[in-house]
């Protein structure tokens, strides 16, 4: 059998013998330049003063003071969904790590690529309980794709590389590397690898021919297909190929909440989200096919409610992803295809083009007549005769003015559901939120992050009062480094998801949901520097929007005061089947 | 169902706590777990026992082989292999029960490899139903003291993993 040669350490030290030597800070440095990194989020530290120093000396990339760490991670978290680069943050030991830890396991339950360096006490103080010391290793290892304790200056170079190369191939993820601050100062002699090859690690990207034949013929057969896809189309690039895809077959489309944008809001075939807030057309036709096509999406109890409810119909499925233990974790696949989206997606397509014309044109006709009808349900509905300031409008406005085509992160609860729901995306990657860990106060972060990337795009954040007092210190970073972001806050008085289940399933009693106290959140706006806006009509709110996203070079805060008894709606609670939703307050009792 | 499992692990700090938080993190069962580097000292070997159902194996190797620093991984249960176990055993040897001891010792193909006036200490290897065994054979209350390393297993004949 053969045995991968690795490239190694001691080999990139012979070849660099004649090179001067430099301190590991330094190598860290040149090497995030060789890696292509624009942008550090970061906060220094005792254990990272020589790389905060070697920093000082550089021009490659421009490092971002942040308020606390969480909001360094999320930040280049949020730059990583919008362009597809590796997002970096740097932080220091012990502190510096517990705070990174929420947003190290925010990119890693949505497989972002991230890199996040962080110090540590020198090497002969670990384990000694030294200031500042905490076994990061150990700590972020359950919440991390890999991650490495650096312990000799010669392996800092390789390991950098490799933490590049984890973090952007197969299925993304978070990467750490641990730096002991002696590795900051040690010496040796600097070559960046150009390649690394791991025996270990080899992600497949070729999906299975003889399982894409068995697909293929399996969708050209069905009379109630169904494409059900999520955030793994958005990581691997591979919009147009499923945009082809589903055009090719004329069937019906979903796109889970990670998935928005994957395929356009405004197409005809878009059926809308599936899942717990998902619409009713997207769950009744996921739960009545006879054919679903899963590409980079997990089926998760968000999205298939019940699993058992789920089997109850029979259906074969077919799932796509990059990682094989997605694969028949929740719902058993009858054709598993292993690969990159991409590949496996331009294969179907070839394949169905050689096949012929579809002969399952009758049933899909009839199929699309019945999603038709259930669209008629018009399950988004909401009073739009309200004088209160309702939510979706907000959103609805907001997807209105700019076409769809705005970067719009947000934070978690109700606001994300009707962000998710009544913004139409169109283009991939537009759409940054946290759907695996469900992280409040991730908005204004990501926004950072994505303003820097695409400085002459509006970014705006959808949040709550209650989500953006989570990172709102980060404000003061956005005046510090020019990023200017519009902040919708959709302001009920109260943790408006908590409330909500609390509604529907304790008997209406509002167990510490409400929030009394609520700063005035346009003088806080403007005492970070920024303009602050109060909305509390609905004839305003259309040109307050106007006006925001008119001052491109200032962050916005405005203030929605919206209706604190307002719902989202469909619901489909908790262990419940996808199918068994309720619609409205109406039908709620 | 029982299932041994198989791990080519590169051989690096750490590489073990990755895998047994792997266990705990998803609530899958250990039964035993050894672990050694192999020839190759930039190689650990590691035999995983483990009971679930098909879907729960399934979803374990799958999970192994996720690992970055795991090469490979192999379900020796999938066919014919060979499982080895070493026990130690301390028992109480004193009047007519010393013979008693050393015959079902001999039984069992054991060897006596430390002994005292009261006591005999066993060496037992085996696949670990034949150590539940001799267990099972002798009176409990002569037992002072028990020591397993938990299965290792290889495939037979043309099995063969390695890198």
């Amino acid at each position: 059998m053969n045995t991968i040669k690795e490239v190694t350490s001691d080999s990139l030290n012979q070849v660099s013998k004649n090179s001067p030597e430099i301190i590991g800070a330094e190598i860290l440095v040149r090497a995030l330049a060789e890696e292509g990194v624009e942008f550090v989020w970061g906060y220094p530290g005792g254990s990272v003063l020589y790389i905060y120093d070697e920093i000082h000396k550089q021009d490659k990339f421009e490092h971002i003071l942040v308020r606390h760490e969480q909001g360094a991670v999320h930040a280049a978290d949020g730059y990583a969904r919008a362009t597809g680069n590796v997002g970096v943050a740097l932080v220091t030991s012990g502190p510096g790590v517990t705070n990174a830890v929420t947003g190290i396991a925010t990119a890693y339950m949505d497989s972002i690529p991230i890199v996040v360096i962080t110090g540590n006490v020198p090497s002969n103080m670990i384990g000694e309980d030294a200031f500042q010391e905490c076994d990061t290793v150990g700590i972020t290892r359950p919440i991390v794709k890999h991650n490495f304790l650096v312990k000799d200056v010669r392996d800092l170079a390789l390991t950098i590389k490799k933490a590049f190369h984890i973090a952007k191939t197969g299925r993304p993820g978070p990467v750490v590397i641990d730096i002991p601050k002696d590795i900051s100062f040690h010496k040796t002699t600097y070559q960046y690898p150009e390649t690394v090859e791991m025996r270990s690690y080899s992600p497949v990207l070729k999906g299975h021919s003889g399982q894409i034949r068995k697909a293929v013929s399996l969708l050209r057969e069905a009379e109630r297909p169904y494409i059900y896809t999520g955030g793994g189309v958005i990581l691997a690039d591979a919009s147009a190929e499923l945009k082809e895809f589903a055009e090719l077959l004329g069937y019906p489309v979903t796109n889970t909440l990670m998935g928005l944008g994957g395929f356009p809001g405004t197409h005809p075939n878009f059926l809308g989200m599936p899942g717990m807030h998902g619409t009713y057309e997207a769950n009744m036709t996921m739960q009545h096919s006879d054919v679903v096509v899963a590409i980079g999406a997990r089926f998760d109890d968000r999205v298939i409610g019940n699993p058992g409810h789920f089997m109850s119909l029979p259906r074969k499925v077919i799932h796509i992803d990059i990682d094989p233990s997605v694969i028949s974790k929740r719902v058993r696949a009858d054709v598993p295809i292993v690969g990159n989206l991409k590949d496996v997606l331009l294969e179907m397509i070839a394949q169905i083009k050689a096949a012929g014309p579809l002969k399952n044109k009758t049933s899909v006709d009839a199929w699309w007549q019945q999603i038709n009808e259930w669209r008629k349900t018009d399950c988004l509905k909401y009073d739009r005769d309200s004088q209160i300031v309702k939510p979706q409008y907000v959103v609805e406005t907001l997807s209105k003015l700019t076409n769809g085509d705005a970067f719009v992160c947000s934070d978690v609860g109700q606001h994300q559901m009707w962000a998710a729901q009544f913004y139409k995306f169109n283009k991939p990657r537009r759409w940054i939120n946290s759907g695996g860990l469900g992280t409040m106060g991730v908005g204004i972060p990501y926004a950072m992050g994505v303003k820097k990337a695409f400085p002459n795009e509006t970014v705006c954040t959808i949040t709550g009062e209650g989500s953006v007092q989570m990172c709102i210190q980060e404000l003061s970073t956005c005046l510090q480094y020019d990023t200017p972001i519009k902040i919708i806050s959709l302001n009920n008085r109260y943790l408006g998801m908590v409330r909500q289940w609390q509604e529907l399933s304790y008997s209406k009693r509002y167990s510490h949901s409400y929030m009394d106290s609520l700063p005035d959140f346009v003088k806080l706006a403007e005492a970070y520097g920024h303009v602050g806006m109060r909305i509390e009509n609905k004839s305003d709110v259309e040109g307050a929007l106007r006006e925001a996203l008119a001052l491109k070079d200032r962050t916005v805060f405005m203030d929605f005061q919206t209706d604190p008894t307002e719902n989202v709606w469909p619901m489909v609670q908790a262990g419940k089947g996808i199918t068994e939703m309720i619609l409205s307050s109406e039908n709620a009792e | 169902m029982r299932h041994i499992i198989s791990v080519l692990i590169e051989n690096e700090p750490g590489a073990l706590s990755r895998v047994v938080g792997l266990f705990s993190a998803r609530g899958y069962n250990i039964e035993s777990l050894t672990v050694a580097p192999t020839e190759d000292s930039s190689l650990s070997r590691m035999t995983i026992v483990t009971t679930g159902s098909d879907e729960v194996i399934e979803q374990i190797t799958k999970h192994l082989n996720r690992l970055v620093e795991v090469v490979k991984v192999y379900d020796l249960s999938d066919g014919a292999h060979i499982e080895r176990e070493l026990m130690l055993i301390k028992v109480r040897a004193v009047g007519k029960e010393r013979e008693e001891m050393k015959r079902t010792t001999d039984i069992f193909r054991g060897r006596v490899i430390d002994v005292t006036d009261k006591s005999y200490t066993i060496e037992l290897t085996g696949d670990s139903s034949k150590l539940d065994a001799f267990i099972d054979s002798i009176d409990k209350s002569a037992i002072l003291e028990t020591v397993r390393t938990g299965s290792s297993g290889i495939g037979r004949g043309e099995r063969i993993l390695r890198v």
